[in-house]
């Protein structure tokens, strides 16, 4: 190894090397600058290796993004005041990547009897006439019946979540492979898996009956969520922050804390054509945290790839992720 | 003092951007540790951070004609290497004092932690890092990164000239490569 000199202190080069990166990130960066930059890299190592040090970490900043609570409000939707912090502290973490969904879902009145499908990576909010409201997220299918008697909708596939106008001369139902949900004054979430159902109570009060001449039944109230197989029932709590993440579709977004590569990717694939494969068992198991917009797979693909490091293959319809 | 470790043969011809790449990925995530032995081999603590420095230049200029490969094991013969020549530059007899990498408990062989566990502590350190940064600076931080906001729009926001956003930012990004690449990490925090 050659005698080196002695290299100027650490603190100064790493001072000149945030200087430097601060400068980039300001909108009138020329190629005069580029070139300045470059300049000054080649010049020394100790140069480059400072500035790839505080870079490395301000873009690890950036990806890891949903840090800190919000500065300002997103106006979006209007939104319950114990939701919209969460939400506005995951859409600024996202950044410009995101279409917020409120913009980009339409409504439309709807007439007695019809039916409704999204597909995937559809968002639509149904506007039934008497005030209450459906919002389908991804590849989701309802069936809508409105008579004097009663008002019921058919969760086929997919996802929906309602906020009904209660009314005690017509009830609300909702039927989901075979389960029964019945309004009593409320605002929930319906989600129809390939063998269960979830329902997640986040206003009001609900009555949930399982099918299948089960008999088993309960009375939601804000924070229960049941899941129910043909066979089965379970009742859990949920906190009003797990709660907010889990409805982050509303606003086109996935919100992950610490959920594994496997139940990530099928999260997303549920949105997008393009499927994400999770190549090895282990892999899958990894845990992240993050926000991110439904549609942008990319940005997950990075992460796995700059962050987990990951090997992340990308082909036209579906990209792989391996150890 | 170089020949009592050869890492050579077993790496891969790469570029300047492989280089950088590998530097980012492999080198930095060491830093913690890289700094714990430096402080502790050392009387005077308050060079560890150049020396870290020197180290790390060492590293990328071997990196540039070979990819050293296993990197734990070479980063810390560098670091060994440098500390001897130091000492007798210095004209230190004893170098006995020089910390013993088995007793700091850096063993070379374990594997790289769990990535989602470094995943966890990242955002951890992160999150220290912002927490201790002044107030002032910290909002410029946030408002840069995290809302993506401009320097000119922070500057109208909270009232202040475009180069005080400028110092802040500087601050800020140096704070944060600290917490994140030089911080001690703490077991059992990431839970």
């Amino acid at each position: 190894m050659t005698e080196h000199p002695e290299t100027e202190s650490a603190q100064k080069v790493r001072t000149e090397a945030a200087a430097w990166l601060e400068r980039r990130q300001r909108p009138e960066w020329s190629a005069e600058d580029q070139a300045s930059l470059d300049a000054w890299l080649a010049a020394a190592p100790t140069n480059m290796v400072s500035y790839l040090r505080v870079e490395a970490a301000w873009t690890r900043a950036n990806r890891l993004g949903a840090l800190r609570k919000p500065m300002r409000d997103s106006a979006a939707i209007p939104q319950r005041r114990n939701f919209g912090r969460i939400f506005t502290m995951a859409a600024a973490a996202v950044g410009a990547a995101v279409v917020i969904g409120g913009a980009a879902a339409t409504y439309f009145l709807i007439p007695q009897q019809k039916s409704y499908a999204t597909p995937v990576g559809g968002h639509e909010i149904l506007a039934l006439k008497d005030g209450s409201q459906i919002e389908l997220n991804t590849s989701t299918v309802v069936r809508v019946s409105q008579n004097k008697t009663e008002r019921k909708v058919w969760l086929d596939k997919g996802e929906a979540y309602f906020r009904i106008k209660h009314d005690p001369a017509h009830p609300f139902v909702v039927m989901v492979g075979g389960h029964r949900v019945t309004d009593l004054g409320t605002t929930f979430l319906v989600r129809r898996d390939k063998n269960s159902v979830k329902v997640a109570l986040i206003e009001g009060l609900a009555q949930f009956d399982g099918g299948n001449g089960s008999g088993q039944h309960a009375t939601l109230k804000p924070g229960d969520v049941v899941v129910a197989s043909a066979e089965k029932m379970s009742l859990k709590k949920e906190t009003t922050t797990d709660m907010a993440e889990g409805l982050g579709w509303r606003h086109g977004l996935l919100i992950f804390k610490y959920t594994t590569l496997a139940d990530a990717a099928a999260e997303f694939n549920r949105y997008n054509d393009r499927k994400l494969v999770i190549a090895d068992p282990a892999v899958g198991r990894m845990k992240i945290v993050g926000t991110f917009a439904t549609n942008n797979v990319a940005a997950f693909a990075d992460v796995a790839e700059d962050i987990l490091h990951l090997k992340v293959t990308h082909s036209e319809d579906q990209i792989v992720i391996a150890r | 003092m170089r020949d009592d470790l050869d890492f050579r043969g077993h790496g891969l011809a790469v570029s300047a951007s492989d280089v950088n790449a590998w530097f980012v990925r492999e080198v930095l995530p060491l830093e913690a540790a890289l700094m714990h032995f430096l402080r502790l081999s050392r009387r005077n603590k308050g060079d560890a951070e150049d020396l870290c420095q020197d180290v790390y230049v060492r590293v990328y200029e071997a990196a540039q004609k070979e990819i050293p490969h296993p990197v734990k094991p070479f980063v810390f013969a560098v670091a060994r290497n440098l500390l001897i020549n130091r000492a007798k530059r210095d004209q230190i007899v004893s170098i006995d004092s020089m910390a013993d990498l088995d007793e700091l408990g850096i063993a070379m062989d374990e594997p790289t932690p769990d990535r989602s566990v470094m995943a966890r502590q990242e955002l951890h350190r992160l999150e220290t890092a912002l927490e201790q940064l002044p107030p002032r600076c910290r909002q410029v931080v946030v408002l840069s990164r995290i809302e993506g906001l401009t320097r000119t729009e922070i500057a109208s926001r909270m009232g202040i000239t475009e180069s005080t956003v400028s110092a802040h930012l500087t601050d800020g990004m140096y704070a944060l490569a600290d917490h994140l690449y030089g911080a001690p990490s703490k077991p059992g925090s990431d839970t």
